[in-house]
């Protein structure tokens, strides 16, 4: 195990506010980082990303807990921190030569090292013939290349980036971010580890050996994703694409318990939408010739993207249909679905039900192997609480058991609170 | 980026190196001139010869007066921003502070400041010099104060850390940002004082107190003086050669260092408009000068190196005890001095009877009702005028030198002029004072809605065009919420610049003659001349309370209004 470098433990940081309450924007947040550890922290904006990178370089105290560095505490151990700003933070009066030597010389080196040393960074960010430009001159990429080769010039330990791309445009984001890798990688870099926050997943991904996701309100650690894709990450990857994913799941479902949504041993997660309305835009697709755009049936159906979303997702899930660059296209079940009449419709969800969502199998499995075909709904829910919260655990029954009535799988007794299978012969006689 | 003028190379030295020489050589030889003048006896009626020949010898030293006050002023701000910054408690109390303290007319410090002086340095010219020279600086440091508080109060906060990461020392700190972030305000500010000082600079070089006379070598002393003597082709004459002095000071000086100072402009995009400068030019082509800045800069490196090396040396955070105790014994004797103070304005005001009290409510009314008077007029003409220019940048370019040069003349030396015609047409002092205000204030309000008009975004004005409106309508959707911001502060500057003119409009010497009108300018000029101080403290007093009232009940809810409602950005 590399050297850790930086120890965050049981970090809290309270503003206070008018009244006398405090606002908390960090809580007990614990984070390591070892050498040559590139470590991204994500979250939704607001969550004090900002925040906490400020307090690991020391720029703000925490209200309670403490920074280690190197076993040290922050104020004795003077760590060596270069930081990069998403404003760039470069001096306007100076030129871009000047502003790398700034932090050189408030050091103590002489003018001739300084000089040295702010050349070969500015040589090694790719500004070789800028040194006497002012920054207003240059466009806002080679700005962020000046503040970069700032931060590297006094080689720091840790090299804080806050959203250092975020203020450029997409291209010339991408093409900072290669090089950054590729330094990194060839060990170009006079670091040993950096931290970078942003609220771009992609970007984490791309970079990132290892990426801390942040929850809301106040800001704790939600995750700590992995990223073991070897570099220069490939966008396309199946890999890459899967842990975008991943973050993206967890990120959007604030509520919801981070293991219990990674692809590995994620549990399905069924959207809550009635069989009626699934049914319901099935036929509208069909009536569309079989593929609709998911803006066309938003304006269609006179609904919220968020109403519709559901339904779209249950019917993917069903297999009754595929979505894919903003079309939903309907699956031959989904084309015999619609077109049968109720009965035939039942026939056709039962199967697919079984086949395709987890959660309705194992109930009907459960239910089958039981002796009196019965089971008190408190059993799901225990199973449930493992992957959902308590309130989306009920969801997710609730979902489960009008999809499973529908499918004339099981039946629920309210009365009781149990799931259980009807009798064949009774459910025969009711139809004659 | 360099603009290029080409000065051929004389031997090894450019041309531009030869008049850097001359210019230092004649800052030395000024220093000295000055040493050897103000070191000599007071007489205490100096005499002010009106010959033609002393001009040069007078501006000479009127000009070091101005100019020592304002080095004065600069270190003052500068200190003062420092501690106001240091902590929460002195930010209130040294901003509140400053706020009075501007309400304060120059003329009020001058009987106080004068006997200090001259107990200290009895007998000596030095001592009425000093005396000069602290209410010439007593005119010019709030406003001052004021911006360099403001621009280090609002460095962006990125800043800041980057110099927190990098842990520079606060000596670098102060070089590095907050200087470089002060500058363009500092700059402005600076013209707008030394405007103040030459506007009171006839009242700062001729007083009198408790019949002593006193006057100094210069060349307000000699306006004042040969409107004394009813010459007015003398005071003509002055007044065209301080005009000249003035534009003189605009190009050699100001000029050169608004144009300098745009360099520290904190945005970091290129702006289109590049100011020029020829006398910054010639300066920038100097070799000498260059030598000179770069020996600076390699001084400013050691002395970081000193303070860094100090620091690893040291804790430097934690406070000694000897630190302690300094800053409480400070504190006490603030404190005593507060109380000395305190009781000596109260035996003071002890002193004013009832019929004093009268006259300074109905004198406190009458400078009232004038200042707001002259505010209105210059409202009148101003904004329509302003914003006439401001929107047609032909028109401004044509207009605005030739404001310019109109708006330096300082009207207290046309006043003897004016009151010359006043005078023969019969009018009093009690309106013609308003018209002299209007003379001094009107430029404040001018330029800020030039500046208002001219900061209207072009897609607004091509919206009005579109849909157009027109006349009355464009004035109430556009034009008046456009300039109000910039109207609101250029009737701030000007308020105040009014209650400071009432001091020297209100009571005018002429032709030997005192002319004077009721009003606390008035009054404050009479009792500062009679050495009645606690009526000087009492109508002091009154003006200040009049003044800051307004402040914050008006203006400052006029000015929230304009931040909120009406900014363009």
């Amino acid at each position: 195990m590399a050297n850790v470098i930086l120890e965050a433990k049981h970090l809290s940081k309270a503003y206070p506010m008018r009244g006398g309450s405090q606002l908390t924007v960090l809580e007990d947040i614990n984070l390591s980082v070892r050498e040559g550890e590139f470590i991204s922290i994500l979250g939704p904006s607001g969550a004090g990303k900002s925040t906490l990178l400020r307090i690991l370089s020391g720029l703000i105290e925490p209200t309670s807990g403490k920074i280690l560095y190197h076993g040290k505490p922050l104020e004795e151990a003077f760590p060596s921190i270069g930081m990069v700003f998403q404003s760039f933070a470069l001096f306007p009066w100076l030129t871009v030569l000047e502003n790398v030597e700034v932090g050189l010389k408030v050091k103590g080196v002489d003018r001739e090292t300084a000089r040295q040393k702010a050349v070969k960074m500015l040589d090694l960010v790719g500004l070789d013939g800028f040194e006497d430009a002012y920054p207003r001159e240059l466009s806002g990429g080679m700005k962020q290349r000046v503040g970069i080769a700032r931060a590297l010039a006094i080689e720091p330990e840790i090299l804080f980036m806050d959203e250092p791309f975020s203020a450029l445009d997409i291209l010339t984001a991408d093409n900072l971010r290669n090089e950054l890798i590729r330094l990194w990688i060839e060990k170009k870099l006079p670091i040993k580890s950096i931290i970078f926050v942003t609220h771009n997943i992609e970007e984490a991904v791309f970079l990132s050996d290892r990426a801390i996701i942040l929850s809301h309100n106040p800001a704790t650690i939600r995750a700590e994703i992995t990223i073991n894709i070897p570099h220069v990450r490939n966008k396309n990857q199946k890999e890459f694409k899967l842990t975008v994913d991943d973050i993206f799941t967890i990120l959007t479902r604030p509520k919801t318990e981070v293991p219990f949504m990674l692809r590995k041993e994620r549990y399905q997660f069924l959207p809550h939408a009635k069989v009626g309305a699934i049914a319901g835009l099935l036929e509208l697709v069909l009536s569309k010739g079989g593929t609709i755009d998911i803006s066309e049936v938003t304006t269609d159906l006179g609904l919220e993207v968020d109403d519709v979303f559901p339904l779209i997702e249950a019917a993917a899930f069903l297999g009754f249909a595929t979505v894919k660059e903003g079309d939903i296209k309907l699956t031959e079940e989904g084309i015999n679905f619609s077109r049968s009449d109720l009965l035939q419709k039942k026939v056709i969800f039962r199967e697919m039900a079984l086949k395709n969502i987890q959660l309705i199998n194992q109930i009907y499995q459960v239910l089958t192997t039981t002796e009196k075909k019965r089971m008190s709904e408190d059993f799901f829910i225990e199973i449930l609480e493992n992957h959902f919260t308590k309130d989306e655990a009920w969801n997710q029954l609730e979902t489960a058991i009008d999809w499973g009535r529908y499918a004339e799988l099981f039946a629920y007794d309210y009365d009781s609170g149990e799931l259980y299978i009807e009798e064949p012969e009774i459910e025969q006689i009711e139809k004659a | 980026m360099k603009n290029q003028v080409a000065f051929p190379p004389i031997k090894g030295i450019t041309l531009s190196d030869f008049i850097v020489l001359v210019i230092l050589f004649a800052i030395i030889g000024l220093v000295f001139f000055l040493g050897k003048e103000w070191k000599g006896d007071l007489r205490s009626v100096a005499y002010i010869s009106l010959e033609y020949r002393y001009l040069p010898y007078y501006v000479i030293q009127s000009v070091s007066r101005i100019g020592i006050a304002y080095i004065l002023s600069l270190i003052f701000s500068i200190g003062y921003g420092y501690l106001a910054k240091k902590n929460k408690i002195t930010e209130t109390i040294l901003i509140s502070l400053l706020d009075i303290l501007q309400s304060i007319p120059v003329l009020s410090f001058l009987p106080g400041v004068l006997l200090a002086m001259i107990s200290l340095f009895p007998n000596k010219r030095i001592g009425v010099e000093l005396a000069s020279i602290i209410l010439i600086f007593t005119g010019q440091v709030w406003n001052m104060a004021f911006s360099y508080y403001n621009s280090i109060s609002t460095i962006p906060r990125d800043i800041l850390e980057v110099a927190k990461i990098h842990r520079f020392s606060k000596f670098y700190r102060f070089i590095k940002i907050d200087l470089p972030f002060s500058a363009i305000g500092l700059v402005w500010n600076s013209m707008m004082s030394v405007a103040g000082g030459w506007f009171f600079l006839m009242a700062c070089e001729m007083f009198v107190i408790k019949d002593r006379d006193f006057r100094l070598p210069g060349i307000g002393s000699f306006i004042q003086m040969a409107a004394n003597e009813g010459d007015l082709q003398k005071v003509f004459i002055g007044l065209l050669v301080m005009v000249i002095i003035i534009v003189l000071l605009d190009i050699m000086i100001w000029r050169p260092l608004v144009v300098w100072s745009q360099k520290f402009k904190f945005d970091t995009v290129q702006s289109e408009e590049e100011k020029e400068s020829f006398v910054l030019n010639i300066l920038r082509e100097s070799r000498l000068l260059e030598r000179i800045w770069d020996a600076i800069e390699s001084k400013i490196d050691k002395i970081n190196y000193y303070f860094v090396n100090r620091k690893s040396e040291h804790n430097y955070l934690k406070k000694t005890p000897i630190k302690i105790v300094l800053i409480g014994l400070l504190l006490i004797g603030l404190l005593l001095l507060v109380l000395k103070g305190g009781i000596r304005a109260f035996e003071m005001l002890s002193k004013i009877t009832f019929q004093d009290f009268v006259l300074l409510i109905k004198a406190g009314g009458l400078s009232l009702l004038r200042t707001l008077g002259a505010i209105a007029i210059a409202t009148i003409w101003t904004v329509p005028f302003g914003v006439m220019i401001g929107m047609k940048p032909k028109v401004a370019n044509i207009l605005q030198p030739v404001i310019q040069i109109a708006a330096s003349i300082p009207a207290t030396a046309l006043f003897p002029i004016i009151i010359y015609f006043l005078l023969k047409i019969g009018g009093g002092l009690g309106v013609g004072s308003v018209f002299l205000m209007l003379l001094g204030t009107q430029w404040y309000i001018l330029f800020n809605v030039i500046a208002g008009a001219s900061s209207i975004p072009q897609d607004l004005k091509d919206i009005a065009d579109l849909y157009r409106i027109r006349g009355f309508k464009k004035w109430k959707v556009l034009i008046l919420p456009g300039i109000f911001p910039y109207l609101v502060t250029g009737l701030i500057t000007a308020t105040g610049g009014a209650w400071n003119a009432t001091i020297v409009s209100e009571y005018v010497v002429f032709g030997g003659e005192v002319q004077k009108t009721l009003g606390l300018g008035s009054l404050i000029s009479e009792s500062s001349a009679s050495g009645n101080f606690s009526m000087l403290f009492a109508s002091t007093l009154l003006m200040s309370l009049i003044v800051v009232t307004l402040n914050r009940f008006l203006w400052k809810r006029m000015f929230l209004l304009a931040e909120e409602k009406f900014r363009l950005d």
